[in-house]
């Protein structure tokens, strides 16, 4: 084995971490039955955080709207299963591929411009979508939001599941859905497509310059961060029942965006990290001081970003890929 | 008619006051500050307290809400922000995004989070009615208010030495430290004056735009939307894209009350895809 | 040897009441070894700009064994084998050598866009890797962060990123700018292994480097062609001589 086709080959390789990782997600269902709901939560922001990483640590892109993706996912599912029909598996691929062709579109946009315009494309769309969501009360039930979906059992090769109240069926559903994608992902970044992405990150005119389309990559990893955001989103409404505004809020991509950065970017498990040290952070604070968890929010992101991000996570560097 | 076109450019001129320091915040320190609204209001809020619970009368509270809000962009710009210029943009967001959820929340705190109203003084009740025009006279006073202020930044920025150092530091902030210029002091007066000019804004816009605690957050987009389409390498072009949003955005809510904002996002849209660098950028400038 | 792979016919280019281009008409033959000199501020970097694709002309066009490639994208270009290195180091800091090489093999081969497989598993990639980072020395660094490498490596690593690209017409920007003298032979040599079918058209201002190199010089004053020849004819034009201002091209007199 050449010296090259070694070192390419340790890069893919399955760190001990990773496994560990993928059996602790299982552990986490079948040993932590009382906290489903919570898991759930942290899950579907796990997943909704990856997504975000695939444009921002791995292609480089700023967005302050992911929210909408998320949003669109979560209404195009309570929609579908309160219209169309109430079964799980056919919502969620519904809300995917809905959610895989906006962001197809709305990848066109952020292909010119700097930095701040693409900033504010972002904010632009998420906010049509709010607004939107807001105004075809008739279809989305407005400020009040979409209530009463109610989803049909879960239909799978171990038998048929009704969504409990304890979420147990919920959460393996979700990390069911998590687990896939975080494969695709991993299939994505280790190949060929995945490094031409960093390269677009890292130096968009040498990417070019090697012969590959720039615009061709954004519109697709766009659209694939699109569709799991979606997923994200499909789950929230399907496992909650519900779907209300406040998905398409700014709050929501911005927390995304914080709970990327305290994982760690670039290494597509950074979401989960930075979802679980999040929820229980907010958790722990807003028992603390209920109303006031945006100031402390506040201050752990001025703190965080003064300080260099780079340093708060360094321990992570260990996991971080070579 | 004409008096949506009145109330437009009336919402657009403070539109512009309120934005133009962050216009030029961004285009000297390449600093994407989506703090700005929290100096607007405190700005405001100043003028309510000085006026609700001093007694303060409204026109003495503009000077002294553009010194409040200039005084704690004077603390903050050397105390934080200097740090930030040399970040990414990444950080520069996750940066004034901490800056206003801890401003939305201490203010919340602090005063409540009630609208609050401001006793405009009687003089500037009402309006006068010409022919089919309703001028506001309210709305006539920030117009004219604003178009001094943009004429006095205009003559600055054009005939004064500190006008002719500034746009050298916009230009090129290395060229222009080797030319010994003080580009520190130069950041810092510009952004306390931009702060200030925002905190004036606030005090201006409470009546029209309403004040309260989510100020910051419900307005960034806005004033986001007129530094993005309107370029940040000068001053006309924040003016011109202010006074087009201002009178999208009331002509939208009277005609199409149903969609709301939709039509100034989808315009912004549609303008910065057709010219990413804004509507009236020097071609080829601005980052 | 005379078959004409790229010309440019009327090229200009021109912004801001400037000309950088002003009706540039040059062949370049198979095999060519050009140098292309001339004083700072004459165009060059802007005509390898025009090239590549990264600057749009105002007027004029570019073909490429014959067939107009004016409008083609920068990556289109590149994928027919017009490649270019920077004067300034256009690398990517955060991979490795080996990843960013492997990628540039991969792009060439056609399979950059490859989404279900590991990058390197196609077996024509691994070889051609090794190669390169053998030929510029790059092996032992080879899976350290490009950040992190000292500047002659990453001035290596430069070229070696243009040479897996396999190129036809091959652009070179001042390869060895800010590369210490001692360093300079090892990319000339590289340089000059280079097939004998791919066309060369060098930037340089080391006039030592242009007479060991190019067979070929082409002259470019604010934007103009100013004079074309083989290394002799050009060097002897007293033309030439006065523009550079006394600075002499004769090799012995070379400071």
């Amino acid at each position: 084995m050449s010296a090259a086709e070694d070192g390419l080959k340790r890069a893919a390789r399955w760190r001990w971490w990773e496994g560990a990782l993928l059996l602790a997600l299982l552990l986490s269902w079948a040993l932590l039955p009382s906290h489903a709901l919570l898991l759930n939560e942290i899950a579907i922001l796990a997943l909704f955080a990856v997504s975000l990483d695939l444009i921002l640590g791995y292609a480089g892109i700023v967005s302050l709207g992911h929210a909408a993706f998320f949003g669109f996912g979560a209404y195009t599912a309570a929609l579908f299963a309160k219209l169309v029909m109430p079964d799980p598996w056919v919502g969620m691929l519904a809300a995917i591929g809905l959610t895989a062709a906006l962001g197809a579109v709305c990848s066109l946009l952020i292909l010119r411009g700097t930095d701040l315009t693409r900033l504010m494309v972002t904010l632009g769309v998420a906010s049509i979508l709010y607004e939107l969501a807001n105004k075809l009360d008739w279809l989305t039930g407005g400020a009040d939001g979409l209530q009463g979906v109610v989803m049909g059992p879960l239909l799978t090769p171990f038998g048929r599941f009704e969504f409990d109240l304890y979420g147990r069926t919920a959460y393996a559903y979700t990390l069911f859905v998590l687990i896939v994608c975080l494969f695709i992902g991993r299939t994505l970044v280790h190949s060929p497509f995945g490094y031409s992405l960093q390269a677009l990150r890292d130096n968009r005119l040498r990417t070019a310059s090697i012969g590959l389309s720039v615009n061709a990559r954004l519109v697709a990893v766009y659209t694939v961060a699109a569709a799991m955001a979606g997923a994200a989103g499909a789950l929230l409404a399907q496992t909650s029942g519900f779907a209300s505004l406040d998905v398409f809020d700014f709050h929501r991509s911005a927390e995304v965006l914080l709970v990327l950065v305290i994982g760690g970017t670039g290494y597509l498990y950074g979401g989960i990290f930075g979802a679980v040290v999040f929820k229980l952070l907010h958790d722990l604070i807003s028992a603390w001081t209920p109303q006031y968890w945006n100031f402390w929010l506040g201050i752990f992101l001025v703190v965080l970003v003064l300080v260099g991000r780079e340093k708060l996570i360094r321990p992570r560097t260990w996991f971080k890929r070579s | 008619m004409l008096t949506l076109l009145f109330d437009g450019i009336a919402y657009g001129m403070l539109l512009f006051v309120l934005a133009v320091g962050l216009a030029v915040t961004l285009g000297l320190m390449n600093f994407i500050n989506l703090a700005h609204g929290a100096f607007a209001m405190a700005g405001g809020y100043i003028t309510v307290l000085l006026m609700n619970r001093l007694g303060v009368p409204f026109l003495l509270c503009l000077p002294l809400a553009f010194l409040g809000a200039a005084a704690i962009g004077a603390v903050l710009e050397p105390l934080l922000y200097r740090r930030m210029y040399a970040k990414p943009h990444l950080d520069q967001v996750l940066f004034s995004i901490g800056l206003v959820f801890i401003a939305v929340t201490a203010v919340d705190y602090f005063v409540g989070g009630v609208q609050q109203n401001i006793q405009v003084p009687a003089w500037l009740q009402g309006r006068f009615d010409i022919s089919w025009v309703g001028i506001g006279k309210y709305r006539l006073f920030i117009i004219v208010v604003c178009a001094l202020l943009t004429l006095a930044l205009q003559a600055v920025l054009t005939r004064t030495r500190f006008g002719a150092q500034l746009r050298a530091a916009v230009d090129d902030p290395r060229v222009a430290g080797g030319l010994g210029l003080n580009v520190n002091r130069i950041f810092l007066l510009t952004f306390a004056v931009g702060s200030g000019l925002a905190g004036l804004g606030g005090a201006l816009g409470a009546e029209v735009l309403g004040l309260d605690p989510t100020f910051p957050l419900k307005f960034m987009i806005y004033f986001l939307i007129v530094c993005s389409v309107g370029g940040t390498t000068t001053i006309t072009g924040p003016l011109l894209a202010a006074l087009l949003l201002g009178i999208a955005d009331v002509a939208g809510k009277y005609y199409v009350p149903k969609l709301g904002a939709f039509i100034v996002y989808t315009l912004m849209i549609v303008i910065l895809m057709i010219r990413p660098q804004g509507l009236f950028a020097r071609a080829g400038g601005g980052k | 040897m005379s078959e004409v792979v790229l010309e440019t016919r009327g090229l200009l280019k021109r912004f801001g009441g400037i000309t950088p281009t002003n009706d540039v008409s040059i062949t370049v033959e198979k095999g060519a070894r050009r140098a292309l000199i001339g004083p700072n501020g004459a165009g060059k970097t802007t005509l390898i700009n025009l090239l590549t694709g990264v600057l749009e002309p105002t007027a004029g066009t570019i073909w490429l064994d014959g067939a107009d490639i004016t409008q083609l994208a920068p990556h289109q270009r590149v994928r027919r084998g017009v490649v270019r290195t920077f004067q300034i180091n256009q690398l990517f800091n955060a991979l490795t050598p080996l990843q960013s090489l492997a990628l540039s093999v991969s792009a060439q081969l056609g399979i950059g866009g490859q989404w279900w497989k590991r990058l390197g598993t196609d077996p024509r990639v691994a070889p051609r890797c090794d190669t390169l980072l053998r030929q510029f020395r790059l092996d032992d660094v080879a899976d350290q962060q490009v950040q992190h490498l000292a500047y002659g490596k990453r001035r290596l690593l430069e070229i070696a990123t243009a040479l897996a690209c396999e190129p036809r017409v091959l652009l070179l920007d001042e390869p060895v700018a800010g590369v210490p003298e001692g360093e300079r032979e090892e990319i000339f040599d590289i340089i000059n292994a280079l097939p004998a079918e791919v066309s060369v058209l060098l930037i340089e201002h080391d006039m030592d480097l242009v007479f060991n190199f190019a067979s070929s010089v082409t002259v470019l004053v604010n934007g103009a062609v100013f004079a074309e020849g083989s290394v002799e004819a050009v060097s002897n034009d007293p033309r030439v001589k006065a523009v550079y201002l006394g600075e002499s091209l004769d090799k012995s007199e070379h400071g």
